[in-house]
């Protein structure tokens, strides 16, 4: 252990939720991407699901607004290092999602897009099973164009920047392919809780 | 039915990063010792580092820098590298003193040469000027740091290739560098200027004005700051004629 001359590190308690080498943000809640925020309205905003699957399928806004709602309370990690606790987003699971477009048997692998071009790779694994939401309701209230409002992916077990803002769609692929960031030195996968940061974690 | 091309993204891609990084040599913590502390403003300074093994960075990457409690305990930040690549192991950070800040406290208030941190690094590409492409640089308070590191890089290898800089700070006091900036740098003050200077935040004029000498296959423009001044630079520069796909931006959040 390198133990730093004179550091002690704020007062803290240990907070369970809380993976290895991040702390706390409380309130603040930094806004982090490469990109010029769009303008990006609910009425230009569409999902869609293409790739393995035996249905692709686009929803516009009304369409995806009727699917059943769904809504995470919980934590959420950036690589940078802070967490989030305490937070609320509203919107609707993928789940719904894939239960139209169902994904074919041979579907391993995700990629994420933005309406932008920004792009991220998943596991499948990691966007079933109510792991994963379509996201447009923070706290109560529309999603911020600056956190990905209209609607963003959200994927809170896994490092934030998976979580693409201004989500456009998600193809299934049957191998992995990096993303945005996995291309510029990320990890594949982003789990907070082995800190999987960089290539090479 | 399997798709084996490579997938690619419908829309308009976000930049492409331009450096690949080295997973093996980012995943790696080496040993930095800092060996020199210079001010550069009431609340920023320069922190020198000599990191033996260090892959060198280009202009504009950033590293992750780790203290470590006798507890156990360890804090990491991100930072960009002010100084320009240095062949010879050495890097520099510019740092502000937040307030509470854990990490920059620990600088600010501790930190002596003979010091030793942990950093890992160089990081991402994507905000990386290798200086082959003219350069338009927007940045407020800090967000100059790794700006600096491009202009710095400019001067040393004598580079040809247009460079401008746009840096916006509150006053001259706290405009960090403020005696190395040159001809390539226009300062914009916000709540105090020297001698009748006008006062105000950086205007469409200052972004017109350097969208209008246009280089030869056009800027690529990269903005730093925090959130409020990215947004508001990188609008800016759309409304200018920018492409969007030809802005990048590092927000301090």
């Amino acid at each position: 252990m390198n133990v730093t001359r004179g550091f002690t590190g704020r007062p803290r308690a240990d907070h369970p939720g809380l993976p290895p080498g991040q702390y706390d943000a409380g309130d603040d809640w930094p806004v982090l991407s490469a990109e010029v925020t769009p303008d990006l309205t609910p009425a230009d905003w569409s999902f869609r699901i293409d790739g393995l699957v035996e249905r692709p399928c686009t929803w516009d806004w009304e369409q995806a607004r009727a699917l059943p709602a769904s809504a995470y309370d919980g934590a959420i990690h950036c690589v940078t290092s802070w967490s989030k606790f305490g937070v609320r987003f509203g919107g609707v699971s993928l789940d719904a999602f894939f239960d139209v477009a169902q994904p074919h048997g041979s579907a391993t692998h995700a990629i994420a897009y933005s309406h932008t071009g920004y792009t991220t790779n998943l596991p499948l694994a990691d966007l079933t099973g109510g792991r994963a939401w379509i996201a447009w309701e923070y706290d109560g209230a529309p999603l911020a164009p600056e956190h990905g409002g209209p609607a963003r992916l959200l994927v809170p077990h896994l490092y934030f920047w998976k979580s693409a803002k201004w989500i456009a769609g998600i193809t299934l692929l049957d191998h992995d392919e990096p993303g945005f960031w996995e291309r510029n030195g990320y990890h594949g996968r982003g789990n907070p809780w082995e800190e999987q940061r960089y290539s090479g974690d | 039915m399997t798709e084996t091309a490579a997938f690619t993204p419908p829309t308009r891609f976000a930049v492409p990063g331009r450096i690949a990084v080295s997973g093996q040599t980012a995943a790696r913590w080496r040993t930095a010792t800092l060996t020199e502390i210079r001010r550069e403003t009431a609340r920023a300074a320069t922190f020198r580092f000599a990191v033996p093994h260090w892959a060198g960075h280009l202009p504009g990457q950033h590293l992750m820098l780790r203290l470590t409690a006798p507890d156990g305990y360890a804090a990491q930040r991100h930072y960009s590298i002010a100084s320009a690549p240095d062949d010879a192991g050495h890097l520099e950070l510019t740092l502000d003193h937040v307030p509470d800040g854990e990490v920059s406290g620990w600088f600010h208030t501790v930190a002596r040469p003979g010091d030793t941190v942990q950093v890992r690094g160089p990081l991402s590409g994507f905000f990386a000027w290798p200086g082959d492409r003219p350069a338009l640089l927007l940045g407020a308070g800090s967000g100059v740091v790794p700006l600096m590191s491009m202009v710095r890089h400019h001067r040393a290898r004598g580079l040809s290739v247009p460079l401008r800089m746009l840096v916006s700070a509150r006053s001259p006091e706290e405009l960090i560098y403020a005696r190395e900036l040159g001809a390539e740098t226009t300062a914009v003050f916000t709540r105090s200027a020297p001698g009748g200077a006008p006062v105000g935040r950086v205007a469409s004029a200052h972004v017109a004005a350097l969208l209008a000498e246009q280089p030869p296959g056009g800027w690529e423009a990269y903005v730093c700051g925090s959130n409020g001044f990215a947004e508001h630079a990188s609008r800016l520069l759309v409304a200018a004629g920018q492409p969007v796909e030809r802005i990048r931006i590092e927000r301090f959040g």
